[in-house]
């Protein structure tokens, strides 16, 4: 808050307090609105009882394998999908035309939604890691894809033309002055993807049944499990900040020698 | 020269298409796909199944967009509610929207109201939280401005607060499009006696092969048409932010 004459520090204390007392009046909201019988409890258990569910279910060891299965998928498809595009993304911007040429299939490509692939994978994997890893793949691949080409394109001409006069060799030239320069467009790529990622992961376990968060979600609901159904998706929201806020982290890492990155630590 | 460099690629690709489809079941040449999408959508079904499930989309995206603006306006102008409600929009950000499907399928059963709320719940966050960000990041100057000129109530909100946060309402619009086409497809898919998702899906159990790839392709060019129609409302609305239209910058 930018409340003048407090110090940063008791600022930033303000502010959690603030936020404190928001998540607590959200528990509290959820755990009267079913208690005073204003919606059924069958429909929206009280806040306790998720809470507690929640914790129950983190006791069981199918809960942590359907976590593993969720991550892996995330995970590998990531890794997959980063890679690729950044393989192909640096090629396209260093050959002399080749960005002409994929444009008009880019642009094609990279609105198709990756649900749409949802047949296609239940056709060729089943439920299974598979599955997983194509809907990931396709829908991480061309948010990274598209800030590789962004960062390429960033090249200062001068700096390129200087590179090329000392006698730099085409691969010092992309690990010395392309990689640097579409460093901080290929992290927001990563942020992007990693959310993205996150998303189709959970979707292809909850339509296709892959094992995983997904999986569980479907099977409590078409159980009747109400209160487990909530906790899940709770989780899923905890997991979802936890890859949020473990992208930034890593973006912090590597840009460190950045300058936006230093301005912001050192305020 | 530039028609070449067009269309290279592209047909390459349909051509390699078509050199693999002859060796696997799965994927029929482009041939049988192309008249598959002929006769099955350019039929009733673009009636029963495709408009439903756009105007649905629709609906709840449009509902998610008013919402998301009517919230994060004055949430974004204070900065004690923003403070207070952050963690919590975070929150509700970070969940896969398409979890929800299961539980308001719970709640609403599996007609289009279900359908409609399931892309308002996920389609508001992003909404939300930019015009947050963007309510928030408005010029000081300028609000000094308004206030000495006496430029206050609905001439403030319409000409200074919407205007300037502008841009990165229609950031947040962009990001919810993709959402909504993902959640309406899923919706569909989980749980439904029609739309376009359903029908895909039926397609794939019944092992039409070509007709289940028309519904992918015509799902490409749903999500390629709706994004094209998005920039093009966009560059409109920001016209004034860009320079007279003089072509969108590269910031994504």
């Amino acid at each position: 808050m930018s409340r003048p004459g407090l110090p940063p520090k008791a600022a930033a204390l303000v502010r959690a307090g603030h936020g404190l007392v928001g998540l607590g009046g959200l528990l509290l909201l959820l755990e009267a609105v079913p208690r005073l019988g204003l919606v059924d409890e069958r429909f929206l258990p009280p806040a306790s009882r998720v809470l507690a569910t929640l914790a129950a279910e983190l006791g069981t060891p199918e809960l942590w394998a359907a976590l593993g299965a969720t991550l892996r998928g995330w995970a590998l498809g990531l890794a997959i999908a980063f890679a690729a595009a950044v393989a192909a993304g640096v090629v396209i911007g260093i050959v002399p035309g080749l960005r002409a040429m994929t444009n008009s299939t880019v642009e094609f490509l990279r609105p198709i939604p990756s649900v749409a692939l949802v047949p296609l994978a239940t056709l060729l994997f089943g439920p299974s890691l598979g599955s997983t890893l194509l809907l990931v793949v396709y829908a991480a691949f061309w948010q990274v894809l598209i800030q590789v080409l962004y960062g390429v394109a960033a090249v200062d001409p001068v700096a390129h033309d200087t590179a090329r006069a000392y006698g730099l060799s085409a691969w010092s030239r992309v690990r010395h002055l392309l990689w640097p320069t579409a460093l901080p467009y290929v992290m927001t790529g990563l942020r992007l993807a990693a959310a993205v990622a996150f998303i189709l992961a959970v979707t292809a376990e909850l339509v296709i049944g892959s094992p995983g968060l997904g999986a569980e979600i479907q099977v409590a609901q078409s159980s009747g499990a109400v209160p487990a159904v909530y906790a899940l998706i709770v989780l899923a929201g905890l997991v979802g900040i936890a890859v949020n806020a473990a992208v930034r982290l890593l973006e912090r890492r590597v840009l460190a020698w950045h300058p936006s990155v230093r301005s912001e630590a050192a305020a | 020269m530039r028609a070449v460099r067009l269309l290279a690629l592209p047909a390459l690709l349909v051509g390699v298409w078509w050199a693999v489809s002859g060796s696997t079941f799965y994927l029929p040449d482009p041939v049988t796909v192309g008249r598959a999408f002929a006769e099955t959508w350019f039929s009733a079904r673009l009636l029963d199944d495709v408009l439903p499930s756009v105007g649905r989309l629709l609906a709840g995206y449009a509902l998610a967009g008013v919402l998301g603006v009517a919230l994060g306006v004055p949430i974004g102008l204070s900065a004690r509610l923003r403070a207070t409600l952050e963690p919590v929009l975070e929150f509700f950000r970070a969940i896969p929207p398409p979890v929800l499907v299961p539980l308001i399928m719970l709640l609403a059963g599996i007609e289009t109201p279900m359908k409609v709320l399931v892309i308002v719940s996920g389609c508001v966050w992003p909404v939300l939280l930019n015009t947050v960000e963007g309510v928030r990041a408005l010029d000081e100057v300028l609000s000094d401005t308004c206030r000495m000129y006496g430029v206050r109530g609905q001439s403030r909100l319409r000409r200074f607060v919407l205007r300037g946060a502008s841009p990165q309402i229609m950031t947040g619009l962009r990001q919810a499009l993709s959402i909504g086409i993902i959640l309406i497809v899923i919706s569909e898919m989980f749980a439904s006696s029609s739309g376009l998702g359903f029908t895909i899906v039926l397609f794939q159990r019944q092992f039409q092969i070509a007709e289940m790839w028309s519904g992918i392709l015509l799902l490409g060019l749903l999500g390629l048409g709706l994004s094209a129609l998005f920039r093009q409302v966009e560059r409109r609305v920001l016209a004034w932010y860009h320079g007279g239209g003089a072509g969108i910058g590269s910031a994504g």
